[in-house]
């Protein structure tokens, strides 16, 4: 676990009104933008517990919106979310989900179509305090907070791709702090997540996909 | 060298007499160790901190907006008025900090940028408090900052061994954290000792201990904007009874534990679920439907 700085006390510096419903909204939806390919041309959000019944009054929707344009909990144009991203040609839907209740409180999917039709969804939760967690991408269970440097990688579950991961890592004198891997079942699609103090150097994308098992390399810097 | 860290009141003390430093100090330095930033670097990032702070609690003393929710909106502008009309009766420094506590739940609710201080539901308590004393005795911005650093301190502690979190703990987790906070920087901003800065922040948590999470529509508007008033009020007292040199029987960290087993044993209802308090009078729910 990492300290608790003063900056996470005397912080989020924050769009309002609450770091749970408003700020970890954001940094949801600006994780799940890094994580997708291409430009984005569609996205529906699917709101659940707490944020579907007071969305509106949080400016959840428009900090969800705000993210996956990829600005920062304090950027002060969330406030005009919905008219950027007219003008920038996305279609976004939102869609409250009260009925779900076994889900922890404060959850969003966010479904991403970008522009070569491509969909990605994304699971997150917001913690409190403007914590998040990631915990699904498209049908796999992940646990990933963005809070470090990290990788995703997108492979098929076959033996040698983690040694291929750490060797590629290990060339290039990256110092892992968290590595996590996850599968949908035996031999299908699975994904590893690296995660390290420092930053990732950009060619390991390159490297990492050398191997004909890996399908899909996301870095996600802080 | 040792790395600076503390785990509890009576450790961050035991670091204040050894080095002879202030809580700033001792918190600064453990954020250098830490998080392996140089300390010009943390304190240029508390400026900024403090820069928000202080366009959060100035602007709508002069343009009032209202809020998402359409609770609130305009309410520090009332009150600034009011001092300048020489009709206040809480003295500058209260009434002005009542203002600027009110004006940051004001951006707050309008989707400006505030800093979350320890929560954005309580984020008026500390730069309100604060503020107003910065603008009664002329204190310089150096000072503020370290000021942040001491109320980061107390509220790194309540984030460690408690909770922060009206939905954990009530109100008095959020407020009375934030006023436990702004009591104890203001101790230190004034001259005073580093057991008196943690004394106070004791009597902050004592005196509003067991206070509901109750908000009208689930909304961070109201009561909360009244309820930064009122935690800035609470910081002034009990800096105040500690500046004076009277000592508390219960010390900070019982007194933190004591909010926390109390905030555990306060109803799901009042517990930010806007399903009771304030949220079911009949007033406050004819807002919601």
């Amino acid at each position: 676990m990492s300290f608790i700085s003063v900056f996470d006390v005397l912080g989020p510096n924050m769009i309002g009104p609450s770091s749970s419903h408003t700020a970890g909204a954001c940094a949801i939806a600006y994780l799940a933008q890094k994580m997708k390919s291409g430009v984005l041309r569609e996205v529906e959000f699917t709101l659940y517990g707490s944020f579907a019944k007071t969305y509106r009054g949080h400016g959840t929707d428009r900090a969800l919106l705000g993210g996956i344009m990829g600005f920062a909990t304090d950027d002060v144009r969330i406030r005009d979310s919905f008219e950027i991203a007219e003008e920038r040609g996305i279609v976004f839907r939102f869609i409250p989900d009260e009925k779900e209740t076994d889900i922890h409180p404060n959850t969003v999917d966010i479904r991403m179509v970008n522009d070569s039709g491509a969909v990605m969804t994304v699971r997150g939760e917001s913690l409190g305090g403007g914590k998040v967690k990631i915990v699904r991408i498209n049908q796999v269970q992940v646990d990933f907070t963005g809070e470090y440097n990290a990788v995703i990688i997108i492979q098929k579950d076959r033996p040698g791709v983690a040694a291929h991961i750490t060797r590629i890592l290990s060339d290039r004198n990256v110092n892992i702090a968290f590595m996590r891997l996850f599968r949908e079942s035996r031999g299908e699609k699975a994904y590893t997540i690296v995660e390290s103090d420092n930053r990732l150097p950009e060619d390991i994308t390159e490297k990492l996909l050398e191997n004909p098992n890996v399908q899909d390399v996301m870095l996600i810097q802080p | 060298m040792e790395t600076i860290d503390f785990k509890n009141a009576a450790e961050l003390l035991e670091l204040c007499s050894r080095h002879q430093w202030m809580i700033s100090d001792v918190m600064k330095q453990r954020e250098c160790d830490l998080s392996e930033v140089p300390m010009d670097q943390i304190c240029h990032q508390m400026k900024h901190v403090l820069d928000i702070m202080k366009q959060s609690a100035a602007a709508p003393l002069k343009t009032p907006v209202k809020s998402m929710g359409g609770l609130i909106g305009g309410e520090s502008r009332k009150l600034e008025l009011h001092r300048n009309r020489g009709k206040n009766i809480c003295g500058n420094i209260l009434g002005r900090g009542i203002a600027c506590a009110m004006a940051v739940l004001e951006v707050n609710a309008s989707m400006g940028v505030i800093v979350a201080a320890p929560t954005a539901g309580s984020a008026g308590i500390v730069p309100g408090l604060l503020l107003a004393l910065q603008q009664e005795y002329h204190i310089s911005d150096d000072r503020m900052v370290d000021a942040l650093f001491n109320a980061g301190a107390v509220g790194y502690l309540a984030m460690r061994n408690a909770t922060v979190a009206g939905a954990v703990g009530g109100c008095q987790a959020e407020t009375g954290v934030a006023a436990a906070m702004a009591a104890s920087a203001a101790v230190e901003l004034m001259g005073g000792e580093p057991c008196q800065s943690l004394s106070a922040a004791s009597t902050v948590l004592m005196n509003m201990l067991g206070l509901v999470c109750d908000p009208v529509g689930g909304l961070v508007e109201y009561p909360c904007q009244n309820r930064n008033a009122s935690g800035v009020a609470n910081a002034l007292i009990a800096a105040e009874i500690a500046l004076s040199g009277i000592r508390q029987l219960i010390p900070f960290d019982e007194m933190l534990d004591t909010m926390y087993q109390v905030g555990k044993r306060i109803p799901y209802e009042l517990r930010e679920t806007a399903l009771g308090g304030c949220a079911v009078s009949p007033s406050g729910c004819r807002f919601c439907h």
